[in-house]
């Protein structure tokens, strides 16, 4: 029989919550959504997920803070933002008065910070989940990623939880950084994660050969885009191997709904779309229908169907 | 602060002319109705190296001129410098290949309401927003002084359609190849005295701007300046584009040069700060 008749299933999952769209932004990506919103009803959108908030106002780092590498770029904007009570007071509400389904991404430098944030988003009203970034590679402390420390992972996101009660679905994005990620992964998700998302920029650097200095004023930098996609295909791969149950929030250089689907395969219950937003402001309306496409052709009557499939070949 | 660009949008645009100038090249594109929309000291972003490119990012490009209507529909003028790899492959274009354009973007040089003596003051290819700016000027009545600096004379851009839009014209190279020798601020503070100026224009290196700003404001006059500063995105997403800027409540916050530039007010803007955050930024505390 023909399928064409039937309705495709685009939904995805995360905790109790369901997504309409496998198409996300990327943290840090999106600005406030109020910039990408004059190209896309933020509506298409699975979710926003905004940048990371800290609890108080950060300024980030000095300039230059972006190098352009082959097929990729360096950033390293160091977490700039107006601190959590400004975001809720400003950012949360024009989201919500626009239909955008969000995501919050918290960002914290001690484990009592995260615990404050978790407790600030407890009662807020519109949001559909939490991303805990424990993976930011533009601090000054290196000693501060906690995703690079399976006992600091758990601490973190036992606070989280804790603090958020049993309502809004966690994810945590984790660094690919590290030697073993699967480890960390089975931390954060017996610590309480019901989600999971791969992967953050990979720290690099770039040096000008004519002024002798590196390109970035805070030296490393995150990379990103599609240099990183392979990276992120192999860290989804491995952890979804590991825990089928948990979903993956999948990112890391997709462009194309050919990438996305890669990364589906690979273990991914959805897409955040990153540094393609930068490079192009309608990439995920593009991306989102480009992956419908591939999944018809191929026979999947939802994006749920071809999650992991190639563990079964 | 501004947060959206109400009017851009992304659309393919063909290349309809493509000419070598000195150490330049002008490029027309014929962009529909996003040429209506384009305001002196706006600015495109375009993609570049064609699908699968290891460029991912767009370049961005201040807009020499606009034209809603003619022969090709509405028009947008760019001066391209081919200094990276980037801008050599557009250079490199042919009439007739598309390119996917997204504009108008940023802040855009703001007009007097009365007739006022304008100075403006252009680096390099940083004089190509203001020969517009300059046809805007003229047509409220005011008079309009341009100064055009370069390392040597093939680097300035100074078209013969640009020149008939001012009421004087001053060229510096440093090589004294063209004009007079030295940098334009060495003429800046005689062309204010000789001219009455009561506000400056300018686009540029920041080095220059942060020179001009020093003069302007020792005169006591307005300056709005078209800051340069990396970006990735154009948009106002990426938060790379930033640079210390004084709020309206005098608070000093990194700010997006493309999307609250790149037209500022030069007398907020925290010059020299590269490569370090000034003292007392908000959310600063290192």
């Amino acid at each position: 029989m023909d399928n064409q008749f039937q309705a495709f299933d685009s939904r995805c999952k995360f905790g109790g919550k369901y997504f309409p769209s496998p198409i996300f932004t990327a943290s840090g990506c999106a600005g406030s959504g109020k910039e990408l919103s004059q190209f896309f009803d933020l509506d298409e959108l699975g979710a926003v997920v905004t940048k990371s908030i800290s609890v108080k106002p950060r300024s980030g780092r000095a300039t230059p803070r972006m190098a352009e590498t082959p097929s990729g770029m360096l950033n390293s904007i160091g977490l700039q933002g107006p601190g959590i009570d400004q975001f809720l007071a400003e950012d949360i509400p024009w989201l919500i008065a626009n239909n955008a389904r969000v995501i919050v991404s918290i960002s914290g430098e001690t484990i009592e910070e995260y615990s404050s944030l978790a407790r600030k988003l407890r009662g807020v009203a519109g949001i559909s989940g939490i991303e805990v970034n424990i993976s930011c590679p533009n601090v000054e402390n290196r000693g501060m990623v906690f995703a690079c420390d399976p006992v600091a992972s758990r601490s973190v996101v036992e606070s989280v939880r804790r603090n958020v009660g049993g309502e809004l679905p966690i994810i945590v994005k984790l660094s690919p950084d590290v030697t073993d990620i699967v480890s960390i992964a089975g931390e954060v998700i017996s610590a309480g994660a019901d989600g999971l998302a791969l992967i953050n920029t990979l720290l690099g650097m770039a040096i000008d050969i004519d002024a002798m200095r590196p390109k970035l004023a805070g030296k490393t930098g995150g990379l990103s885009g599609p240099a990183i996609r392979p990276v992120a295909v192999r860290a989804i791969y491995q952890v979804h191997a590991a825990f089928k149950n948990t979903p993956i929030l999948g990112m890391g250089g997709v462009t194309s709904g050919r990438d996305a689907l890669e990364l589906i395969m690979a273990g991914a219950s959805a897409i955040s779309v990153g540094t393609a937003n930068f490079g192009d402001p309608t990439a995920v309306t593009r991306i989102k229908k480009e992956l419908i496409e591939l999944l018809k052709e191929r026979k999947f009557s939802s994006v749920a169907a071809a999650v992991g499939v190639a563990h079964e070949k | 602060m501004s947060s959206i660009n109400r009017h851009a949008e992304q659309r393919s645009a063909e290349i309809i002319s493509n000419k070598k100038i000195g150490a330049y090249h002008h490029m027309v594109f014929a962009a529909g109705d996003m040429a209506a929309h384009c305001r002196p000291g706006n600015f495109v972003a375009i993609s570049v190296g064609g699908t699968g490119s290891s460029m991912i990012l767009r370049r961005a490009f201040a807009i020499y001129r606009a034209s809603d209507r003619g022969q090709y529909g509405g028009t947008i003028e760019l001066v391209v410098a081919p200094h990276g790899q980037g801008s050599r492959w557009l250079t490199g274009l042919e009439i007739h290949d598309v390119v996917n354009i997204v504009g108008p973007l940023g802040t855009s040089f703001g007009i007097p309401t009365e007739p006022a003596s304008a100075l403006l003051v252009g680096g390099g290819y940083g004089s190509a927003p203001l020969f517009g700016l300059a046809e805007v000027l003229k047509e409220r009545g005011c008079r309009v002084d341009m100064v055009l600096g370069a390392s040597s004379a093939g680097k300035i851009y100074a078209p013969l359609e640009g020149k008939r839009s001012v009421n004087s014209l001053t060229i510096t190279t440093e090589d004294g190849g063209a004009g007079v020798k030295g940098r334009v601020t060495q003429v800046i503070p005689g062309l204010i005295e000789k001219h009455g100026s009561e506000i400056i224009y300018s686009c540029g290196p920041m080095a220059m701007l942060a020179a001009i700003e020093e003069i302007s404001s020792k005169e006591g006059l307005l300056h709005q300046c078209a800051v340069e500063e990396a970006m990735a995105c154009g948009i106002g997403i990426c938060m790379t584009c930033v640079l210390p800027v004084k709020d309206s409540s005098g608070v000093i916050k990194m700010t997006r040069s493309c999307i609250d530039g790149p037209v500022m007010d030069g007398s907020k803007v925290i010059w020299d700060s590269s490569r370090k955050i000034p003292e007392g930024t908000w959310g600063f505390n290192g």
